[in-house]
């Protein structure tokens, strides 16, 4: 794999320089998750009037489960163990190559839309598993409801990425936004805007925030991700807070580099890899406070209305392809 | 045509569509009324920059016409039938919103198929668009079919209604000015007397579903 590479950025960055660009990306992704989470906390106690816990206080969270025991339930198979390492592996491995600091990451050639999807979705299915493992009713109704939503949304984020695939005239991530630096007035293009549309309200879907899932509640009636995690304690929950961490940064990197790609680094030289994880830092946290003002305003869906709203998402994502197609 | 005129055109052509999907979306009705101004807007604005780009006076007369009466005076018609009554939503529409965004999306791609061949004839970058036109209208048909309340079935033929002056401006550069205004007029006095119609409803039975209307057989 290593000729493959090397011959993909040939006269480019050095192997070296990419893989360790892909450290970074993954650093980044680990301890930046945590305090969008923070950050979105803040926001929402900002504006209810509170003064609302630190920014880093999901770090803080995790040190303090790190340090405890590990406690399963006595039916617990291997599941229960596996599921949540599985979580933070392939969220790991999705930020490894997905273009979120640089459009050079380790094997870039493999960084395809469809296979970053499907990390995402192993990650989904490893955390819904683990819910079931248990045997609690919770557990099964979380996962059951965290896999109906999943069957919608997954779907949609193919499809709105693939609308701007079909007008860069690729699936490679790196290569979409490497298109997109280069066609700046692709910015205002109706595929764009319905697949920016589209998109806003599957990473809602998949991160758990509010017209979907109240992640600050613990009602029997609303709750899902909630309600999957409930059996985990100490370090198991520590590694579900992180992997869920870790996917909401990434979804926002993504969503933020594929549509406004201003700051990404195409070179992998010192400077620019610096100047790039500021832009993504503050692109991600300007998305994370837009998110959490929406939350503050806007009421949690009855869950039987949550298919409508990822359903619409799906058509404005499917819209958004057929309009690349005809306006080529 | 190429360029920024083209770039327009193209998002115009996009939002005329992404608000019919909106309709069939939500279910508020004073929603579906802002829906159909901004849809009104964009086909106007299509008009003016063809108007423009092609120095066509009497098309620039007919964007006119478009922006006052779809962007502006049946938008607020409707909108003033909405606010007579209140908190009035499309609650148990005929096929229920999920599956009927299922079916949006098989019309959309249906509409993308058999528009092949007629932008086969023309290839331009404007007949290209001409499927987005085609998928309007037929949004726009399903609205009328599955939705109960009068004032969605309003929203579904003036859906129609718009899909028809998009393909029109696309494909032959724009109608003459005495069909457009025919047609407009046309569309201006269904909406009057389906106003009058859903506010004679109100007054005897309440309400907007045209279900109810059987009863008057007895």
């Amino acid at each position: 794999m290593t000729a493959t590479t090397a011959t993909v950025v040939a006269g480019g960055p050095s192997a070296w320089a990419t893989a360790a660009a892909s450290v970074l990306q993954v650093g980044a992704v680990a301890l930046g998750g945590p305090l969008l989470l923070g950050l979105m906390g803040k926001v929402r106690a900002r504006a209810e009037g509170r003064t609302g816990p630190p920014v880093t206080q999901v770090l803080l969270d995790l040190r303090k489960l790190v340090r405890k025991e590990a406690v399963r339930a006595d039916q617990a198979s291997a599941v229960t163990a596996l599921a949540p390492r599985l979580l933070v592996a392939s969220a790991a491995v999705a930020a490894a190559f997905t273009p979120l600091v640089t459009t050079r990451p380790v094997v870039a050639t493999g960084a395809d839309a469809f296979v970053v999807v499907y990390l995402l979705l192993m990650g989904s299915v490893a955390l819904a598993l683990g819910g079931l493992d248990a045997g609690t009713a919770f557990g099964g109704m979380g996962s059951s409801r965290a896999m109906t939503i999943g069957a919608i949304s997954e779907p949609a984020l193919l499809v709105g990425v693939l609308a701007l695939a079909v007008q860069s005239g690729t699936s490679n991530l790196p290569g979409i936004v490497d298109a997109s630096l280069a066609h700046p007035g692709w910015l205002a293009s109706p595929q764009r805007l319905l697949a920016l549309a589209a998109l806003v309200v599957v990473v809602i879907a998949e991160t758990g925030r509010v017209p979907v899932d109240n992640p600050s509640t613990h009602l029997e009636l609303t709750m899902v991700h909630e309600a999957m995690v409930l059996e985990q304690a100490g370090p198991d929950l520590a590694l579900v807070t992180m992997g869920e961490a870790m996917r909401l940064g990434l979804l926002l990197g993504l969503l933020a580099n594929l549509f406004f790609p201003w700051g990404i680094d195409a070179s992998v030289s010192g400077p620019a890899v610096v100047v790039a994880l500021a832009a993504l830092g503050a692109k991600t946290a300007a998305m994370a406070v837009l998110i959490a003002l929406v939350e503050v305003s806007t009421a949690k869906l009855r869950l039987f209305r949550v298919p409508e709203l990822l359903a619409g998402g799906f058509v404005l994502a499917v819209v958004a392809v057929m309009t690349g197609l005809v306006a080529r | 045509m190429a360029g920024a005129p083209l770039d327009l055109v193209q998002l115009s052509a996009g939002v005329v569509l992404a608000g019919a999907v909106l309709a069939l979306w939500r279910r508020d009705l004073r929603a579906l009324t802002s829906v159909l101004a901004l849809q009104g807007c964009a086909l106007a604005t299509l008009a003016i920059v063809l108007a423009v780009h092609n120095g066509a006076v009497g098309l620039g007369v007919v964007a006119g016409v478009v922006l006052v009466a779809k962007g502006f005076v049946i938008p607020g018609l409707l909108a003033r039938a909405v606010r007579a009554a209140p908190g009035s939503r499309e609650t148990a529409p005929l096929v229920n919103v999920p599956a009927s965004l299922v079916a949006a999306a098989v019309l959309v791609v249906l509409s993308y198929v058999v528009a092949g061949p007629l932008t086969a004839l023309f290839p331009s970058p404007l007949t290209r668009l001409a499927p987005l036109g085609l998928a309007t209208v037929l949004l726009g048909f399903f609205v009328l079919v599955t939705r109960r309340k009068a004032v969605s079935q309003i929203v579904g033929l003036l859906l129609v209604d718009n899909g028809v002056a998009l393909v029109a401006f696309l494909l032959t550069a724009g109608v003459p000015l005495l069909v457009e205004l025919g047609t407009s007029l046309d569309v201006l006095l269904v909406v009057v007397v389906l106003q009058v119609l859903a506010t004679a409803m109100r007054a005897r039975f309440g309400q907007f579903d045209l279900d109810q209307l059987r009863e008057l057989h007895d």
